[in-house]
């Protein structure tokens, strides 16, 4: 798949469904923050050198060592692309919304299949991220790693002896590495169990966000756990730390899943076929209201309340409900009432479609 | 009785709210109820995660002795940026920046990730000594796991091995 059919498809490997545990943990991501020695960080890089860099990654990605190791990649400079397909790699969370001030510093780097994805001269030179469905950190993380080994044969990364990897900001310093779950936790929500566990997860160390990003509320029950601290632990001891915490954070879900449709049963079935209902028939939807019926209709997939859809289309259907995708399949920048009226149109043909 | 916040909907839940240590109790209908909750959950200000730290830089820098104020202001002889600007941006300039604002960097690490010593992935290429220390590291742990298990043949040879890479290191 080329960037072209990235961003005209609302399909990415992550979003498959597929996985360990997928029930409740939607992804995995790996990002590990490299940077080359000799320039400055990207927020005080000029033009000229922060092309140096763009060419730098280039000439590693052509290298045998990466073709060997990895496979092919292929870079683009975001000024290759329109502003509507930059965001709707923001939507399909291949690159920060950071990505899109100043796109003539700036590139991505992405594999075939969308799992290796390297962001050029965002907060640092490189930042390496693997993606993929369920839980699998590991699994990233060895990618990760494998991208890193192999970059590392053409490129000098700035590393001190007691500091490890010296990134731009000081709270990514020693491994670079930010290891994140995506999970979907509508029961530990509506029994109100999720505060008093939010507030423990930040006592070891780990932060909680919503689905896009820092700063951002958790819509659709989507929460983003990741890991705080960077330096003193070895990576593996960060991914370890996290597949304990997101394991008993699955456990806690299904647990809350099961009770709550033992107690409420006629309420929670209401509350699922309602959901699809809205979903199926409405007229004009808002992204945030999409973004929580699909919630609770998953939840009702999960739970064998509805039968027959595929959880893989719910994923898909939040991405191609974002803003920027719809302007991208309907060809022409929609207003908000206009695009409310096509994301309702677009989710009943794809519900419609499975009957 | 009615809502004890909008008074117009009988109320039917207690709400108890506890502002630096003072409880506060209230009977609400469950709209305000809702938004109560919302409020003392999303009304809190959002904490700028650069502003934050711009905060903890500048008192690395700066807080720790007053009389600092009074020196030269210090700046990254390679990329020029000062302190000034990486307290204010809570970004640094370069890589170099971490050598060269020495004293201050090393507490702010151990402030925010509660350590300033990197055990993790050493570039195998440009690492340099830190493979060599980071596999005494390793062998240290597998010594005192061996001496714990008695198999005192095997601790011998970890040491003399511990040896030869701590000669190799100076």
């Amino acid at each position: 798949m080329s960037l072209r059919e990235t961003v005209s498809n609302p399909y990415s490997k992550w979003l498959d469904a597929s996985g360990p545990e997928s029930d409740v943990i939607i992804s995995s991501r790996v990002r590990i923050a490299r940077n080359l020695v000799g320039y400055p960080f990207p927020h005080l890089l000029g033009y000229d050198n922060a092309d140096k860099i763009l060419y730098a990654v280039q000439s590693a990605i052509e290298s045998a060592a990466i073709k060997e190791i990895v496979g092919q990649l292929e870079l683009s400079r975001m000024t290759e692309l329109s502003p509507t397909e930059r965001q709707i790699l923001v939507e399909k969370h291949l690159i920060s919304p950071d990505m899109l001030e100043q796109p003539e510093k700036r590139g991505v780097v992405l594999s075939a299949d969308e799992v290796i994805d390297i962001m050029i001269n965002e907060e640092d030179h490189l930042r390496i991220q693997c993606l993929l469905p369920g839980l699998q950190l590991k699994e990233c993380w060895d990618l990760a790693n494998k991208v890193d080994d192999g970059m590392e044969q053409i490129l000098d990364f700035a590393f001190a002896e007691d500091m490890g990897y010296l990134t731009s900001c000081p709270t990514n310093v020693g491994t670079g590495l930010r290891a994140s779950v995506m999970l979907h936790l509508p029961a530990l929500v509506m029994t109100q169990q999720i505060n008093s566990i939010l507030t423990t997860l930040s006592k070891l160390g780990l932060t909680v966000r919503g689905l896009y990003g820092e700063g951002t509320q958790a819509t659709g029950n989507l929460f983003q756990v990741s890991n705080q601290v960077t330096l003193g632990l070895t990576e593996d001891e960060i991914i370890d730390n996290l597949i304990m915490v997101a394991k008993q954070l699955v456990t806690q879900e299904r647990t809350a899943r099961l009770a709550l449709y033992k107690e409420q049963q006629y309420p929670i079935e209401d509350r699922v076929w309602r959901a699809y209902g809205l979903l199926k028939y409405a007229r004009s939807i808002t992204s945030t209201d999409t973004m929580n019926l699909l919630s609770d209709m998953r939840l009702g997939v999960d739970l064998n309340i509805i039968p027959n859809i595929p959880r893989g289309l719910i994923m898909e259907l939040i991405v191609m409900t974002r803003p920027a995708f719809l302007n991208k399949l309907k060809g022409e920048d929609l207003n908000p009432a206009q695009r409310d009226i096509f994301r309702a149109t677009l989710i009943r043909e794809k519900l419609n479609s499975l009957s | 009785m009615l809502c004890d916040r909008c008074q117009k909907r009988p109320a039917q839940v207690h709400f108890t709210q506890v502002i630096n240590n003072t409880k506060k109790q209230m009977s609400l209908c469950s709209t305000c109820a809702a938004e109560m909750q919302a409020e003392s959950l999303g009304g809190l200000p959002q904490l700028n995660l650069h502003d934050f730290l711009a905060g903890l830089i500048n008192h690395h820098f700066t807080g720790n002795q007053i009389q600092t104020k009074s020196l030269p202001q210090v700046s990254c002889e390679k990329c020029g940026a000062t302190e000034a600007q990486v307290a204010k941006s809570g970004l640094f300039g370069c890589s170099e920046c971490y050598s060269q604002f020495g004293q201050g960097v090393q507490p702010l690490l151990k402030r925010i990730h509660g350590s300033s010593q990197h055990t993790g992935k050493v570039p195998r290429r440009t690492g340099g000594k830190a493979i060599i220390a980071k596999e005494i590291r390793i062998l240290k742990g597998q010594l005192q796991e061996a001496i714990r298990q008695e198999e005192f043949e095997k601790a011998a040879g970890v040491r003399d091995r511990i040896k030869d890479l701590e000669q190799q290191l100076q």
